[in-house]
């Protein structure tokens, strides 16, 4: 039998798993309108931007609000719900996602370097961008927008989907307030006031213009409250995330905090297994990851060397670092790839293969984090639903099945490992650094695997328990 | 010396022993398998079945690894061993020789006789193959019929009613899977069950299958007389070794392949792991056939030992299992009887909810603990190895019942409930609970 067999005619079917009730199909109706409506604003969104509004992402969030309730709350008992994700056109590499990755990089493209072919789009969020900011919108403002009503919309639909698991529910919450918040309320609110428009919850190397001297002087200009952005950037960046990453592991920013993880982690939920877990994956994630991370690390000193001499030195070549960095890293990488290739590549691309930041996390954790994921290896099965749902790619089971502790420094700490593994085997825990690497710490693989020769306790075990 | 070695089977028995041989050894491996190119957790065909993995996602390993690892794998099957020649027949005519044979051919499902049981559309679920019958025999069906009220009948409930079929699921115990279970808890699972809309008849067993024109499966009788229609019966009775085809050999069979406790054959070289393997002499207490995953990967390893030259006895250790009923987990540790023993006390708590529950089974004379149920809550194993294994009270599994606590952070904690019936069905009682869960709490328990 060639087991390239097993499967094919459902390939072919869709999903067998799928008996859509008039609920869902109300809501997936209503998200098309949405669709079609945020299609018409492209053209026409200057006409009538709060109709546009209602009728584009209003009906889009609306129809995705009551598909999740149905689908999840109502239709789903709670527990793991996993069931037709390997069937879906949605959620495998199908003809659909690849339209899908075409159309979102597309958009990124017509955001960075055509913003004028988005006009429609933009004035339409003028009214939100007038009452928040106090000006009109521009293609960052629409961006914004765009992002944080995905970062809601899903979030909600993931705080249903993982409604049994409190660890889920709490980190999905937060980053949808992190997003709502910090990335979104709060820097509008600055420009309406005058203020620089800050990021509180981005920093340097990942907004890696929060470390030029540039940027220190445009903020220092701006009096006491542009004073206390540049300390907070620099005690965030050198201080808060060697501290915080010592105690919690890099989650309390990846899958806590941060906007592009709480992008993926609740728009690009449903792909999270299309991540590539093969061994060479991850040797090309460990060379691009901290290529990127010199790269920026180099940029900046440049920066900063050329700044101290008065450019006499180096003229323009911090520069030309500068704009190439921020080209390829900042905007191609980050923005066209990372996001656009969630429904083929998995939602982590950017955080795994480029993210700086990620890097730095990464290695603090590795080395310097009371953080990591215990296995109590003696119950698992090697299913492989850990590994299939780990959308950094990480082969989960590898460790537990071993017992080893999973200290990768590319987990995030979102916890679906631990959610989807039926025999309760993995733990994501903060505790005491000693014995943390190395030895499997609570399971040594000779208290599973090895038979104990002679042991007296086990014979008297054997006794107690079966001789009455 | 280097030595041919020869494994039949590629399940996590066989390559078990596969993986520790070359870890110990340079010898030569072989590994034949008539169902797979390359080793799969069989665990997770049901999440094959649903649509939560792919085949490829069930694979431990990657395909390089067989390679680097220089273990030969060969597709086959296997229709004579040859014991005096020391060689293998293969169907279609090939012969393989070996100097060390392993057995690890795992199970095939067990049927009682039942008038229509070999129709189209009735089938067990082991392996590959009929997963893949199962994907043919479930396709637009109006109803399936699942008989046996164990742990694979549960999952083909489930894999049935992930696709929206609807499933009558026969029985034959007064709740599900208590000959195993103490009432309560199968109780409870019957409960869940019922919740998920599966139709379960309790205390009914099949009684023959009916066919159609075509020789398909139009239906079946229960024992209570009831014609149920169906176009598909799930076969869920248990396992038997899979070893007809040594019948003809010169190696001993009974149920399984008898073996001592050093994996040994009645024949020199050769040997015999997981669930094909029957202990000549099982020690009390012991099943004489061990069909679990965990125990495959502890015949694995002990049988590499043996053969790389360091000779060692099986044991199993303190007992241990895990499952998941829908969607409720489930572990034991140590020995919970599902009718109370003479001589043991035991608490049990039950969350009104009806998806949490803890089981704590204890000597009346000492209060040594015996073992335990978890429901819905997950505990570390070598903390209840080691609390079992040093012969605990009660008194102190409850007030560190804490610490072996291993759900994801911010779960709402149960053991300080479990404390509170304890105490109240003791008045006079009045224990505390001292941690909560813990790397360190975890580790003092482990360690001490």
């Amino acid at each position: 039998m060639s087991l390239n067999r097993v499967y094919p005619s459902i390939q072919i079917a869709g999903d067998p798993t799928v008996s859509m009730s008039s609920v869902e199909k109300l809501g997936a109706g209503l998200s098309g309108l949405g669709l079609l409506f945020l299609l018409v604003a492209g053209f026409a969104g200057q006409a009538s931007p709060i109709l546009f509004l209602v009728l584009s992402l209003g009906l889009l969030s609306l129809g995705g609000v009551i598909f999740s309730v149905e689908r999840y709350l109502k239709k789903r008992s709670a527990g793991v719900n996993n069931n037709g994700v390997m069937f879906a056109p949605s959620t495998r590499r199908s003809f659909l996602t690849w339209n899908l990755a075409i159309l979102i990089t597309g958009f990124y493209v017509l955001l960075y370097w055509f913003p004028g072919t988005l006009e429609g789009l933009i004035r339409m969020v003028d009214p939100i961008s007038y009452t928040i900011r106090g000006k009109a919108a521009d293609q960052w403002f629409l961006y914004g927008t765009f992002y944080t009503v995905a970062v809601l919309v899903m979030g909600f639909r993931a705080i249903l989907k993982y409604r049994h698991n409190r660890y889920q529910i709490i980190r999905t919450a937060s980053v949808m307030f992190f997003q709502l918040l910090l990335a979104f309320l709060i820097p509008a609110i600055l420009i309406m006031f005058q203020k620089p428009e800050f990021y509180f919850s981005y920093f340097w190397p990942l907004k890696y213009d929060y470390f030029f001297p540039g940027t220190f002087d445009y903020l220092e200009q701006s009096g006491g409250w542009g004073i206390f952005m540049v300390r907070w950037a620099v005690v965030m960046a050198f201080v808060g995330v060697p501290v915080l990453t010592y105690f919690f592991g890099k989650r309390w920013y990846c899958s806590w905090v941060c906007g592009c993880g709480g992008l993926a982690e609740t728009a690009g939920d449903q792909w999270r297994q299309l991540s590539d877990k093969s061994m060479k994956a991850w040797k090309v994630e460990r060379w691009m990851i901290h290529s990127v991370l010199a790269f920026i690390t180099l940029t900046t000193a440049l920066v900063w060397v050329n700044t101290w001499q008065g450019g006499a030195l180096l003229g323009d070549l911090s520069q030309g670092f500068s704009k190439t960095y921020g080209f390829l890293i900042g905007m191609a990488f980050s923005g066209v790839i990372g996001v656009g290739f969630y429904p083929v590549m998995g939602a982590r691309v950017w955080c795994r293969f480029g993210c700086p930041q990620a890097a730095i996390l990464g290695l603090l954790q590795k080395y310097f984090s009371r953080f990591r994921i215990t296995t109590n290896s003696a119950q698992c099965i090697s299913c492989g639903n850990c590994s299939t749902y780990c959308e950094m790619g990480i082969d989960v089971r590898a460790y537990a099945q071993r017992g080893e502790n999973i200290i990768r420094a590319s987990c995030v700490g979102c916890g679906v490992c631990a959610n989807v593994c039926p025999r309760g085997v993995l733990s994501l825990e903060n505790g005491p650094t000693e014995g943390r690497y190395n030895q499997p710490v609570l399971v040594p693989e000779s208290a599973i695997m090895m038979p104990r020769r002679g042991d007296k306790k086990n014979e008297e075990w054997r006794e107690r328990t079966f001789t009455s | 010396m280097k030595k041919n070695v020869v494994i039949i089977g590629n399940g996590i028995a066989g390559i078990t022993a596969a993986r520790f041989i070359r870890k110990f050894s340079d010898h030569s491996i072989t590994v034949i398998s008539e169902e797979s190119d390359h080793f799969y957790s069989r665990t997770a065909l049901m999440y094959i079945y649903m649509g939560h993995m792919t085949y490829e996602n069930t694979k431990p390993y990657e395909d390089w690894f067989w390679k680097k690892n220089r273990i030969e794998l060969v597709r086959g099957y296997v229709t004579s061993v040859e014991t005096d020649g020391k060689k293998l027949h293969l169907a279609g005519g090939n012969v393989v020789n070996y100097d060390v044979l392993i057995l690890a051919t795992g199970s095939r499902s067990r049927k009682f006789g039942w008038p229509g049981q070999d129709l189209k559309g009735v089938q067990g679920l082991y392996s590959l193959q009929d997963l893949e019958f199962m994907e043919e025999n479930t396709r637009g069906i109006e109803r399936g019929v699942i008989v046996g009220g164990g742990l694979i009948g549960i999952e083909m409930a489930e894999m049935l009613n992930s696709r929206n079929i609807p499933v009558t699921f026969l029985v034959r115990e007064d709740e599900y899977w208590t000959n195993i279970l103490p009432h309560e808890e199968g109780a409870m699972i019957s409960r869940h069950i019922r919740d998920h809309h599966i139709d379960l008849r309790l205390e009914t067993e099949l009684k023959e299958v009916l066919a159609d024109a075509n020789g398909s499966v139009r239906g079946v009788i229960t024992s209570r007389g009831e014609e149920v229609a169906c176009q598909f019966v799930g076969i869920t009775t248990g396992v038997m070794p899979n070893v007809e085809f040594l019948k003809e050999s010169t190696i001993e069979v009974k149920r399984g392949i008898v073996v001592n406790d050093y994996f040994e054959t009645n024949r020199p070289d050769i040997y015999a792991i997981g669930d094909c393997a029957e202990f000549s002499t099982p020690r009390s207490g012991h099943p004489p056939i061990e069909q679990l995953w965990y125990t495959g990967r502890m015949h694995g390893e002990t049988v590499a030992r043996t053969i790389c030259g360091e000779r060692t006895t099986y044991d199993r250790g303190v007992w241990f299992n895990s499952a998941k009923f829908f969607d409720i987990e489930y572990q034991t540790y140590g020995f919970v009887s599902n009718v109370p023993r003479e001589g043991e006390e035991s608490l049990y708590w039950e969350h009104p909810d009806g998806r949490h529950a803890v089981r704590i089974n204890y000597r009346t004379s000492d209060g040594v603990v015996v073992g335990s149920n978890f429901f819905g809550i997950r505990h570390s194993q070598s903390v209840w190895e080691s609390w079992l294994r040093q012969g605990k009270k009660i008194d102190y599994v409850l007030e560190h019942l804490g610490a072996a606590n291993f759900d994801p952070e911010f779960y709402k904690q149960f053991e300080g409930r479990v404390v509170a019936e304890y105490n109240k069905r003791h008045p006079g009682k009045e224990l505390t609970l001292k941690q909560k869960r813990g790397v360190r709490w975890r580790k003092e328990e482990v360690e001490t």
